[in-house]
């Protein structure tokens, strides 16, 4: 599979010329199959420079949602696809105790946040609530888990017959624990990352940093370590940049990374940037 | 062992920081966990103790009545929220594993997680005084 990365940033867009080699587009990745199935990960702001690169030719494509806050949806509106009448469009996303996705996704889709309803968008859509045990789309095997991070939130495990891909863009394993990390078993979202080629994992703040964000929902870069190396994952891509964070502090963020562990590769998450996975 | 589901990290977390017992077993009934207040009563750290099943935490801790009539597993109020799915108080002796009989105030209630999964069930626990 490729996974191609369209938006690396976290929480807010932060475009500029102090962020423009990792990129401000928020959440967003492009997985396509050998076989042309197009998966797409959060519908961040990235989203939108995606949409332009799709084949014509393309009639189904799912778009994974990881959660419904605003950065993971922001871009839903400008995908060109949901506006394809051709197109058969699958998301799927987590339903909260109280408001199936269809009334959660209808809450940004709607006027006043957006002019377009969800129910006048011309695609072919269909709406699927996760997780919902482990399903097939064209070569993908896909599993998903609720983890840490507020409000319904899952990540996603996609393994074709050649390798595995493991995307947690909003995750904080450590929060409450006292001595992280505590065993794979005790540890969210541990099984599901479990030994895969490439873990896209939240790295949103500093060590330094991390004390006045307990309970955010994200984690310091030498949390995410600790779990690419409990969860024993081959290669990590830190993701979800802080937007306060330009290009030279995340140089710097992932250089002391780098020389922590060399248990797997370190690959920072930057926009455009794509792997070859399996 | 297997991954605990999200909400019985969750709670087990918040547990950890709680000055009240704590004892709480997953959905098979499986004993996951018991915080440092619930060793206090129970008389036995967790860590001694790890994960048993709900056949051994049931007896282990010889629960009885106030007549000192043994409590089968189905009349405690951990077992009945686990299995009823609904909350369940009562008032017992146990005899701690520091061979100490204590006098406790139980309430147990579900862990329900969204998609109607069934997650386990917690009790809270209470040394009380003798009627």
């Amino acid at each position: 599979m490729t996974v191609t990365l369209w938006g690396t940033r976290g929480s807010l867009p932060a475009p500029g010329a102090e962020t423009a080699r990792y990129g401000g587009n928020t959440s967003c990745v492009e997985v396509r199959g050998r076989d042309g199935t197009v998966l797409v990960l959060d519908a961040g702001t990235g989203i939108r420079r995606l949409g332009k690169t799709l084949p014509n030719s393309l009639r189904r494509l799912d778009l994974l949602l990881t959660h419904l806050h605003m950065d993971h949806i922001q871009g839903l509106g400008f995908f060109a696809p949901l506006h394809n009448p051709d197109l058969e469009v699958h998301i799927w996303g987590p339903a909260s105790t109280t408001a199936n996705l269809r009334t959660r996704l209808m809450r940004y889709l709607s006027p006043p946040l957006f002019p377009v309803r969800l129910r006048d968008l011309p695609c072919r859509l269909t709406l699927h609530e996760v997780p919902c045990g482990d399903f097939s789309i064209g070569e993908f095997q896909v599993a998903s888990a609720l983890v840490c991070h507020p409000g319904p939130t899952v990540a996603y495990r996609i393994s074709s017959a050649r390798g595995a891909l493991a995307y947690f863009p909003d995750h904080e394993p450590a929060l409450g624990v006292q001595k992280f990390p505590m065993g794979c078993d005790w540890t969210s979202g541990c099984a599901l990352a479990a030994g895969v080629d490439l873990l896209i994992h939240d790295a949103q703040y500093s060590k330094e940093e991390y004390p006045q964000h307990i309970g955010w929902g994200h984690s310091a870069v030498d949390d995410t370590l600790r779990f690419a190396a409990l969860a024993e994952v081959k290669q990590l891509v830190p993701f979800h940049h802080d937007p306060a964070h330009n290009d030279d502090d995340l140089d710097r963020m992932i250089a002391a990374a780098r020389a922590t562990t060399r248990r797997f590769t370190i690959t920072p998450g930057t926009e455009g940037a794509a792997f070859e996975v399996g | 062992m297997s991954q605990k589901e999200i909400e019985v990290i969750l709670i087990r977390q918040l547990a950890s920081y709680l000055a009240m017992a704590v004892f709480i077993v997953d959905a098979e009934g499986n004993l996951a966990f018991y915080n440092e207040p619930a060793e206090r009563i129970l008389g036995h750290r967790f860590d001694e103790t790890g994960e048993m099943p709900a056949t051994e935490w049931a007896t282990a801790w010889t629960p009885t009545n106030e007549e000192g009539e043994s409590l089968a597993p189905e009349a405690l109020p951990l077992w009945i929220a686990l299995h009823d799915r609904r909350v369940a108080t009562g008032r017992l002796w146990i005899r701690a594993l520091d061979n100490v009989p204590r006098y406790i105030e139980v309430v147990a209630f579900p862990l329900l997680g969204q998609g109607d999964r069934h997650l386990g069930a917690v009790s809270l626990l209470w040394e009380a005084e003798p009627l």
